[in-house]
């Protein structure tokens, strides 16, 4: 089942505690994962930690999903980091910021798996 | 050994007052600091040495003079240089870092572009109404965080300036002041304010707009609801807003990053002046690395301007044209120096793509996602922790960095300034 969304990034306390150390499992699990509200966790028929999906028309990529109760139905919020900007949108709109919130996407169920930092990173070098 | 009142060199709250225990030259513990500050303090894992990547495309370790040397060279061939980053250093390398903009004839930005750059934008159109933290926390009855979560990025910042302290003329502290948060999440910030209005994604421009209109006499305009907030619910935040002796505005990348960007921050400007024919209200933007400020200060004294494109033989300043994603979206940049930031990380991917296609040079102290895109790496001492300098606090005090422990690492200065001495012509001032 696929659930649209309104993706926002931002920062988070984990987050920011690793921005110092992204090569390590803590900035993985702290970044590779979007948050949602039961009631979308529900239509996509997941369980926290389950592996999803994003898609939206600047890129896609797979996170882990977990609940967020204070996010709105239909907003999915995704910490800064590369697996978010896999998905942003790069236009600045002329004033030099991307759109890192507001972006409208899809998530799915999915077995895959997300891609840890360097593998991910090695994609940008091809 | 213990080092009293040791400034913290991770956010742009700069706290001044924590403990450091150093042992064998070793930090082994932090009071009063965040989870933020005290990792930083004590510890992650460096780039040990400086790095070359080689033709099998792998990085190997090199000398210094090699790696300064290969960095040089790819700065003094590049037609169209992008210097980025200078949030995490000091404001002594952010003036080499611009001196070096200038002989090269580069654009040098900040990471302001990706975070308070919009906020830049608004205080150009309408001037910024603001006070020091200190002013905030002696005064400030009525605090406003709209589009910002200080519980997670500026983990003190309530507890020193904003909420918990009593100050000179609030002795109850919390129970002086009311917190109202505005937010699109119920975020841990929400949960302990007094009121929370939770708008739909995208809806602060109306909703700011809307505060304006009931605050200045039109609340008739204003429909019933409004960004998915009640009409009533407006009146109520606006009757706060007027009734307070000294309000405090302090917003994030919720009115930065969302649609109308750098009109949003235009409009709670605006807001601001506004309820200033009514009472005190002040404005202050939730700066993210701890001297992102500082650059901002050091490219205006410098250059005139904020951010700036030296390749015209004079400075130019124009965001969405110049900024660092719109260089990297056209292809423009053919070489990059990036210093104590993180750009692989922070950018969309679409412009990390471009930035991996031509040579980059990483000057940082931590491996991260441009390390892996880097193609030299020339690690450097952390600034407020090995090596001293001067940070600006998010409201625009500066404070000078202490050294607390002695590094072999030298610093980001230390290598601007082998890098200058190396592409300078006769006649570039140095």
């Amino acid at each position: 089942m696929k659930c649209d969304v309104n993706i926002i990034t931002g920062r988070t306390i984990d987050q920011g505690a690793n921005i110092d150390n992204k090569l390590s499992s803590d900035y993985f699990n702290a970044c590779a994962r979007c948050e949602i509200g039961a009631e979308d966790l529900e239509t996509l028929g997941l369980l926290e930690g389950s592996h999803v999906k994003v898609s939206t028309k600047f890129g896609s990529v797979v996170v882990s999903v977990a609940l967020c109760d204070g996010n709105m139905r239909g907003v999915a919020f995704i910490p800064m980091g590369p697996w978010a900007n896999a998905v942003v949108n790069p236009d600045t709109h002329g004033c030099g910021m991307p759109g890192f919130k507001g972006v409208l996407g899809s998530l799915e169920p999915t077995d895959e798996k997300p891609l840890d930092l360097k593998a991910f990173m090695s994609l940008c070098r091809e | 050994m213990e080092i009293t009142d040791a400034i913290c060199s991770f956010c742009g709250s700069l706290c001044d007052d924590l403990t450091v225990k150093v042992e064998d030259n070793k930090i082994v513990d932090v009071r009063r600091a965040c989870r933020l500050g005290a990792g930083k303090m004590l510890g992650h894992e460096r780039i040990n040495s400086p790095m070359i990547r080689n033709e099998a495309g792998k990085l190997e370790e090199v000398s210094s003079d090699s790696a300064i040397d290969r960095a040089s060279q790819i700065l003094l061939h590049a037609k169209r240089p992008l210097l980025y980053g200078w949030a995490s250093t000091s404001c002594e390398a952010q003036s080499k870092g611009i001196l070096l903009g200038e002989i090269l004839g580069a654009v040098v930005d900040s990471t302001a572009s990706v975070c308070h750059g919009p906020t830049t934008l608004g205080v150009q159109e309408k001037g910024l109404p603001t006070a020091s933290l200190g002013q905030i926390k002696n005064r400030a009855d009525l605090i406003i965080f709209w589009g910002c979560n200080p519980i997670h990025a500026h983990p003190r910042h309530m507890s020193r300036y904003s909420g918990y302290l009593p100050g000179f003329f609030l002795d109850r502290g919390r129970q002086n002041r009311k917190f109202v948060t505005v937010d699109v999440r119920m975020t841990e910030t929400a949960a302990i304010s007094d009121e929370f209005l939770q708008i739909e994604q995208g809806s602060d421009y109306v909703v700011l707009s809307s505060l304006r209109a009931i605050i200045n006499g039109k609340g008739d305009l204003v429909p019933d609801v409004v960004g998915g907030v009640s009409k009533e619910e407006l009146m109520h935040l606006s009757d706060m807003m007027r009734s307070c002796r000294f309000g405090a505005f302090f917003f994030g990348m919720g009115l930065t990053q969302s649609k109308a960007k750098y009109k949003n921050i235009d409009c709670a400007l605006s807001l601001t002046n506004d309820l200033n024919t009514r009472t005190k209200f002040v404005i202050t933007p939730l700066r993210g690395h701890y001297n992102v400020t500082g650059f901002g200060q050091v490219c205006s004294w410098q250059t005139g301007f904020p951010a700036v494109d030296l390749s015209r033989g004079a400075p130019y300043y124009n965001p969405g044209e110049m900024s660092a994603n719109d260089l990297l979206m056209r292809d423009e940049v053919d070489a990059s120096l990036v210093v104590a930031s993180d750009p692989a990380a922070h950018f969309p991917n679409a412009s990390v793509r471009n930035l991996a296609k031509s040579p980059l040079i990483q000057i940082d102290p931590y491996a991260n996602a441009t390390t892996e895109i880097a193609d030299v790496v020339i690690p450097t001492a952390i600034v407020g922790v090995e090596t001293e300098g001067t940070a600006y606090r998010m409201d625009g005090l500066s404070l000078r960095l202490r050294k607390l422990v002695d590094s072999d690492y030298p610093s980001d200065e230390e290598i601007l300034d082998k890098i200058i001495k190396k592409v300078s012509r006769n006649g570039d001032v140095c």
